[in-house]
């Protein structure tokens, strides 16, 4: 994706420079490694063979357990995030860049809310495990958009702009884009970002809480 | 559903005067559920990490937490394997570790589905042996579901029968035989034959293998037919037996399903968490 947007941006006719598209998608990088979730996957399959029945049993809710496997995972993953920006900067030393310290702290604080709101939104899909057995396939469709309106092909700077406005609302460039753009110093309102954030995280939460009890009433423990 | 997974569809349960499905911290911190199917310990990972994780749960400090650990692991006979990984314990000591990781918090109500479930000989004996002296350490209520009367047998003063969502019997085991199996079984090895119009003269005749019959005598009549038999009939050997527990549950139920239980009663479960200390059972009928 990089190569494709750097030959295109040597034409001229983008905003952004080789270089500017360097630092973007080392940052996409960065925050996709930071916010990468799973439960869906491991709570379909705890629904599915009754194994959350364990998790049911112990006075902490459940979802804890796959919060902390999540964080857990992220201090292993780091070292290796690490290495690999090390060398994407062997290989692009003309990308090299220290961001403002104001900017890496708003930036470590959006990573954080965007995981949050990653998990959350996984998680209250997952929640359709109490009533289907292939939950995954709404996160699969989920997925889809994802992939266009975080960011992640592109910036959505590049997109036309009642696109990139209609998109602005949905949760999806938060996921990304938003931590992103933070980061890079793109064009992009804070305080409606972080707002956002926030509302759809707890948006999700919401959700996540009611299908929980309504779902609860419906599992069978599966043998249990 | 007396340990809060399952929603009652109608009716209401209570344990340890609480509602189950309401998962209160308070309720869950009281009981533990051990299934011989299913496994919570972390496959991959040495039994005492996942332990480690259930005291942090429980709010244990780690003092305390090595303390129980240690006990229980005694008890268990399962000190060196807890530093394994558990996919390379055996069947019966990964059993004993999920015992182990149920045990931690010290429950007072423990809930057992099929416990001994493939258990060898040894093992099953084994876990038997804990789960008393754990319910008279612990003075601990037990709700044993097994299809292994052994298991009954060997655990339970009290029974509860369930059959089609109805309580069918509730109280002893020999009262159940009692109840539900008001004869006994008279076996003789006799020194010659006999006709079986002769046999029957004594009472039902369940079974004749050449000189080897079984009568079916009820308990009331048992001394004057026993005597009867030893004084008419050439008899080189006698015993009198109960019939097998699993022949009168398996009767009890066929009878309950003859008068036609009606199902999803969930009161009559129930009922069996009231008592301490007494180890109770219901049948695998009740899931």
């Amino acid at each position: 994706m990089l190569g494709v947007w750097t030959e295109a941006a040597q034409g001229g006719s983008l905003s952004l420079s080789p270089v500017d598209f360097a630092r973007y998608f080392l940052a996409v990088f960065l925050t996709r490694q930071m916010t990468v979730v799973w439960v869906i996957w491991d709570f379909e399959k705890e629904v599915v063979q009754g194994t959350l029945s364990f998790r049911l049993l112990q006075p902490l809710d459940p979802g804890w357990h796959h919060f902390a496997g999540h964080a857990a995972e992220r201090l292993a993953r780091i070292p290796f995030v690490l290495l690999l920006i090390v060398l994407f900067f062997g290989l692009y030393p003309e990308a090299l860049w220290m961001p403002e310290p104001w900017r890496l702290v708003l930036f470590l604080i959006s990573l954080l809310l965007a995981f949050c709101l990653r998990f959350l939104a996984q998680y209250t899909f997952a929640m359709f495990s109490f009533w289907i057995e292939r939950a995954v396939a709404i996160e699969q469709f989920w997925y889809l958009f994802y992939l266009f309106l975080s960011g992640m092909a592109a910036p959505l700077a590049l997109f036309p702009p009642l696109v990139a406005q209609v998109a602005m609302w949905t949760p999806f460039p938060y996921l990304i884009y938003f931590p992103v753009a933070v980061l890079l110093g793109l064009d992009t309102p804070l305080v409606q970002g972080f707002g956002m954030m926030v509302a759809w995280t707890l948006l999700f939460a919401g959700v996540n809480r009611w299908l929980w009890w309504r779902g609860l009433r419906r599992y069978s423990g599966m043998g249990a | 559903m007396l340990t809060g997974l399952i929603h009652p569809s109608q009716g209401e349960a209570r344990v340890a005067a609480q509602v189950p499905f309401r998962r209160s911290r308070s309720f869950l911190e009281q009981i533990s559920l051990v299934m011989g199917q299913k496994q919570q310990l972390i496959w991959d990972l040495p039994a005492l990490d996942s332990l480690k994780i259930n005291a942090a749960i429980y709010g244990l400090d780690e003092t305390e937490a090595q303390q129980r650990i240690a006990e229980l692991a005694e008890m268990l006979d399962l000190s060196r394997q807890l530093q394994q990984p558990v996919r390379k314990l055996s069947l019966g000591e990964r059993m004993k570790a999920e015992l182990l990781a149920a045990l931690l918090h010290r429950p007072t109500v423990l809930f057992l589905d099929e416990p001994t479930l493939g258990l060898d000989v040894n093992a099953q004996v084994a876990v038997r042996n804990f789960l008393r002296d754990y319910n008279q350490r612990y003075n601990a209520t037990l709700l044993l579901t097994s299809h292994y009367m052994a298991d009954i047998t060997a655990l339970c003063k009290r029974v509860l029968l369930i059959h089609q969502g109805q309580l069918i019997y509730d109280g002893r085991l020999e009262g159940l035989l009692d109840q539900f199996a008001p004869c006994r079984s008279v076996q003789l090895d006799l020194g010659q034959t006999y006709a079986l119009e002769k046999l029957e003269q004594y009472g039902p005749v369940e079974q004749v293998e050449g000189r080897s019959v079984r009568f079916l005598v009820e308990r009331d009549r048992l001394t004057e037919t026993v005597s009867r038999l030893l004084a008419d009939l050439d008899v080189v050997d006698l015993s009198v037996t109960d019939p097998p527990i699993e022949e009168v549950i398996g009767q009890v139920f066929a009878q309950g399903s003859v008068t036609g239980a009606s199902p999803g009663s969930d009161l009559a479960i129930a009922g069996a968490i009231a008592p301490t200390i007494k180890p109770a059972l219901s049948s695998g009928a009740s899931k």
